[in-house]
Parts: structure tokens; sequence; C-alpha cells
């Protein structure tokens, strides 16, 4: 296949490096909507995960801790949003738009002195003579280890939400609140760490986001990628697979618009790059309409708040 | 222990109380958060809140600055009001805004450099229809395939900037610019300017606009069925299906009224304070609003006033900026921690705080 010159093989391998932050925040917010949260702020906690894993990992010389840094860093900002939605019984919408307005200021005030500056390169895993196998090592065998670590959540998700007893609580706790709380599970307890959870998660795409997939730090660096990690959750019917195919169709489509845009295509860059949100509200109809459609798997307590009077 | 007990209707004390009790908050966390940055927390508020409207020296120009800042902020906080009451959520009010300044600026510059004094008001119509288009996508994507209309809205914005992107660099660019992104001068022009009506106030149309839509929609909610189902849709959404509110019909018009609006706010903004179509044109505008609308409580009255208070904020930022040399980012975490803690406070108008025993509940 010839698309203009582009090398599929590095194309498929760069669409998994590009679908990392998607993937990751997504993940995180599949988690929280299932505990029955509907946490809007994933663009400003992934925003404070890559101004935090940046500074870190330029501070500390670590690309690893620079990556705690992030996942820490946007935890600390969903543990504002918990206590408001959890404790203080505040709208979720709302909130969740306050984080994301607070979060993009926030960070751009801390990453100040950091514009210009290269982080330190994450080290892509040594596979040895795996990596030289044509085609399939640059696709499976060439990728720095959060690539791994996110398709390895994936699956560690899945397995909880479906085979654990943990999963089978969070579940309980986002389709009926009153019904888990009725059974004696702590459900604003198991919500608030559900939201921390899914901060951790949108940080280390953050960080993801500006230690390797840019890497340098710039003001709003995650272009509404907060928000289409949002989208991709109803794509994906609340499914932890699902994700994985959403994340990778919209970073293939990323990768794609980007090296048409270097390969020089007809098309002017900017209709090229209003292309993946296009792409999502295209996407995000089809799913939410029809007989199938996908809200009809969504958590049923999905966005209530849930106060314990008598 | 402290113990939330419910009220059976919110507290009108505290919804009064709550926005100013919220804002005094913030004056202390962001006074916090100017200390940490090293500077003088004290001096920071007061060149935020006060020099630009009672300093001698900043006054003549800043008081005037209030009225161009509050007015696009009030435009658009008025129509967000609506829909956020019913609770419908229309969050991408900056891609409106920047879609009506677009259409608005084309339509103007089809005719240039005629000199009738149509222009204007058909640029104005174009602005608003503009707006009204870019926010019937989310509404009618909601109405007929009930996509949410949270991710639709906010993604446009996305898809609004590239489109302003490509105008400025494009089809609208100054064809006597020497090449340089960005349109003709509206401002200049003087079949398109949006002028300062009075001198020294800072009012222009946009903010005559502001005016009218405040007192509409205070008469629309007060005193028309139409701001009554707006009311029962959002409080009680069973019972307005039963009293035959139609839930589409209301979606459409609360999506396209915050649209157009916006678009206004993004044309009077084009012809007059910012003057041109240009790649950095989108402010923040439409995200500001969100603050607007809800430190107002949802209220038109209260949006007037949290419209000036934001735009004081604005203008002591740029002030502080220039005089201390607080970065502009301060400001824009300060105005997101004000919606924190409203959100926070509003816990004191819809419970009781009350002590109890441990152990029981």
């Amino acid at each position: 296949m010839d698309l203009g010159g582009i090398n599929p093989a590095v194309l498929i391998a760069s669409l998994m490096v590009a679908s990392v932050p998607i993937m990751l925040a997504a993940l995180g917010e599949l988690v929280v909507e299932k505990a029955g949260v509907l946490n809007l702020g994933v663009e400003g906690m992934m925003i404070m995960g890559a101004i935090c894993g940046f500074v870190t990992a330029v501070e500390t010389g670590s690309p690893f801790l620079g990556f705690i840094g992030g996942a820490l860093g946007a935890m600390a900002l969903s543990l504002i949003f918990a206590f408001l939605t959890q404790v203080l019984q505040a709208n979720q919408v709302a909130t969740g738009l306050a984080l994301t307005l607070f979060g993009l200021g926030l960070s751009s005030l801390i990453g100040q002195g950091y514009v210009g500056i290269k982080p330190p390169a994450t080290a892509i895993v040594p596979f040895g003579p795996l990596a030289d196998i044509p085609v399939v090592g640059r696709i499976l065998f060439s990728h720095d280890p959060v690539v791994y670590l996110s398709i390895a959540l994936v699956a560690g998700v899945w397995a909880v939400l479906k085979f654990s007893r943990t999963g089978l609580v969070i579940r309980a706790v986002g389709e009926s609140h009153d019904a888990a709380h009725a059974l004696g599970y702590k459900v604003t307890r198991i919500r608030i760490l559900a939201i921390l959870f899914g901060g951790a998660m949108a940080g280390l795409g953050g960080a993801y986001v500006s230690l390797v997939r840019v890497p340098q730090w710039t003001d709003g660096i995650t272009a509404g990628a907060g928000w289409i990690a949002l989208a991709i959750v109803v794509f994906a019917s609340w499914k932890p697979w699902r994700i994985l195919i959403g994340a990778y169709l919209f970073g293939g489509i990323t990768v794609l618009q980007l090296n048409l845009q270097a390969a020089g295509a007809r098309i002017p860059v900017e209709y090229l790059s209003m292309s993946p949100y296009l792409i999502t509200i295209l996407v995000l109809v089809i799913m939410s309409s029809g007989k199938g459609r996908a809200s009809l798997n969504a958590p049923v307590a999905l966005g209530q708040n849930f106060h314990a009077s008598r | 222990m402290l113990r939330l007990e419910k009220r059976p209707s919110p507290s009108r004390f505290w919804q009064m109380a709550t926005p100013v009790l919220a804002v005094v908050l913030t004056m202390i966390a962001g006074g916090l958060m100017f200390a940490l940055l090293g500077k003088n927390p004290v001096e920071a508020i007061r060149t935020i809140f006060y020099d630009p409207l009672f300093n001698p020296q900043f006054a003549a120009y800043s008081r005037p600055q209030l009225l161009v800042k509050a007015g696009p902020l009030i435009l658009i906080a008025i129509g967000l009001s609506l829909g956020f009451r019913a609770g419908i959520w229309n969050i991408g009010a900056e891609g409106q805004y920047i879609m009506g300044a677009i259409c608005g600026a084309a339509v103007g510059l089809a005719f240039y450099p005629s000199e009738s004094v149509l222009i204007f008001p058909a640029m104005v119509l174009a602005g608003a229809l503009g707006g009204w288009a870019w926010a019937m996508i989310p509404a009618i994507l909601k109405t007929r395939f009930r996509t949410n209309e949270i991710l639709v809205s906010l993604l446009l914005v996305y898809v609004a900037e590239a489109i302003l992107a490509s105008m400025a660099l494009g089809r609208l660019r100054n064809p006597e610019g020497g090449g340089f992104p960005g349109s003709r001068n509206l401002s200049k022009w003087e079949a398109s300017a949006n002028p300062e009506l009075i001198a020294g106030t800072g009012m222009h149309w946009g903010v005559v606009a502001a005016f009218i839509a405040v007192i509409a929609a205070y008469i629309l909610l007060q005193r028309h069925i139409l701001g009554f189902q707006i009311k029962l849709a959002g409080q009680a959404p069973r019972a307005a299906r039963f009293a035959g509110v139609a839930p589409t019909k209301l979606v459409v018009l609360c999506m396209g009224l915050s649209g157009g609006l916006a678009g206004l706010a993004g044309l009077f903004e084009v012809t007059g304070p910012a003057g041109q179509i240009s790649i950095d044109f989108g402010s923040g505008y439409g995200f500001t609003a969100i603050i607007v609308a809800f430190l107002g409580r949802l209220n038109p009255i209260g949006i007037l006033l949290a419209g000036l208070l934001m735009a004081l904020t604005y203008i002591g930022g740029e002030l502080a900026q220039f005089m201390l040399g607080l970065p502009s980012a301060a400001i824009q975490a300060f105005q997101g921690m004000l919606l924190f803690f409203l959100l926070a406070v509003d816990l004191l108008s819809n419970y009781r705080i009350r002590l109890a025993k441990r152990g029981v509940a």
C-alpha cells in the first residue's frame, strides 16, 4: 500500500505512540464513570500531568520519576474534584469544567520557566534481536515502556472489572448507589478512590504527551486530548478493550493527518488538523444513535450525586 | 462529626451570600498563591481589584476597559445561563464566538470599500446567524441522534479555531497587508466600525446589546411561559414532560439563543476592540463566561454583576502583570479557583450543616 511515501510499518508504530495519552486518560475515565461519576476535568488533569511530569523529569533527569510526578500532580487535582463532588455535593458537570479551566491556568503558571527545554529522553525497551525483525520488529518491539504499560493496563482494568470482587463493587456503586449503600459498601469512599485512579491515569497520559510525544512544554499542549478521551469512553460503550480500539483509531487519524501535512498534501493544514475532532464527533453521533446505541450501556447512576440521608 | 442535612428548598439567604463568600475565599486563596509566587499578596489583590477603578494614575485608562471586557462576557453568559438552567450544557461558546466573528466579518468584507450604512447591521445579523448555526450542530445532533452536547460543542471549539486560522491566513487575509496574517482592520473602516459610543466610557454596541440581553432574559425568566418551562425542565425534568414541555424544542431554543448571543459578542469584538480577524482572536471569553454564568447564579442581574467583577480581574490582572510582574497565567488560575470556591460554598444553600454524634447516620 502506498500512502504517498508513508511507510505503513512506521505509521502503525507511530500511531501506537500517538494513541497512548488518550488511551490512558480514557481508561482512567472509564473506571471513574463505571463508579458512577462523570469527571469532565480530564483535559485539566492531563495538562497538569503534562507539566508536573515535565518539571519532575527535567529537575531529576529521570523520565521514570517524571511519569510518577505527572500521575501525582494530576491526582492532586482530581482530589479537588473528589472533595467538591463527593463531600460537598457540587454539580459534577460544573466542577469538571472548573477543573479544566483551573488546570489550564495553573499548568501554564507552573510551566513558565520551562518553555523551550528538552526533557530527558525516555529509553526504548531493549528487545535485542527481536527489534530487527522486518516490519513486525518495528511495530511491536521498538517502543518505550509506557506503550506496553498502557496495553497491560487495559487488560488489567478489564480483568479487575470483570472478574474481581473490587470490580463488582465498583460497578454496583455506579449502577445503583442506593443499593450499594444498603449492602454496606462505602459509596463515597469507593468513588473517591475511583476518581483518584482516573486522575493518576490522566496524569500519566499527560506526562506522556510532554515527555515523549512532543517532547517539550508549551501552553495548552494537550490540545483537547482530554475531551477526545471522554468521547472515546462513549465510543467504547464503557468496555475496556474497545478503549484500545478507539484510541488506536484516533491515534491513527492523528498520525495520518500529521504525515499528510508533512508530505505536503493538497488539503490545507488547518483542515487536516481539525479532522481528529470532526471524526470524533462523527463517531459520537454513530455510537449514540440507533437501537444498539452506546448510552444503553452507560452506568445508570452516572453523574448523580450520592448523599446518605435517612 | 459534621453531618449534612438536605434543605427542603435552597436557602434564599445563602443563594445571595455564597457568591460574595466565594469571592472573599478566592481572594484569600489567590493571595496565598501570589505569596508563593513571591509577590506581596495584599498589594497584588489591591492592584487587581482596587487600582483599576480608583487609583488616579490608572483609573482614567482602566475604567472604560471595564465595560469593554464585561460586554462580551455578559452577553455570552446570559445565553449560557438559559441553557444551564434547563440542564442543557453548551460549553462551546468560544467556538460560536469565533464563528460569529468570522461570518460577520466575511459579510462586511464582501462589500469593502462601500460606505453604506446598511453594512454594520448586516454584519450584526450575520454574526448572530454564524454563532447560531455553529450552536445548531450540537443541538440538532442531540435532538436527532442523542449525541452528548457537552462533548460536541466543546470539540467544535477546536474546529472553529482551525477555521479561524485558515481564514486569517487565507480567504479573509488583508490583500494590502503585505502578506501578514489577519484581515483588514474593521474598526478603522467606518462602515463596519463598532466605535465607543460615549467617549471615555468604553460603551460600544456590544455593551448595549449585553444590557438589552440582561433585561430581556430577566423578563423571559420572570414573566414568560418559556422562562418557566426552562426553569421547570432543569429542576424537574419528569414534571416538565408531563406538563407538555417539549425537550427537543427547548434544546434547539437554548442552544440557538446562547450560540446567537456568543456570535454577537464575537462580531462586536471583531469590529471594535479586536479590530480584525487574526489567528489569536479567540481570547477565552467563551470559557470565562461559564464562570460568569455560575458566579451570577444563572440569574440575569447576578450575571451583570459577575461579568463586571470578572472584567475587573482581567483588567486588574493586566495591571498586576505590568506593575508587579505577575504572570498572566496566574489570573487564569485565579478565575478557575473562583469557580471552585463557588461550587464548594454552594453546599450552604442546599444543605444544613449539623453537628452529629459519630456512628449515628
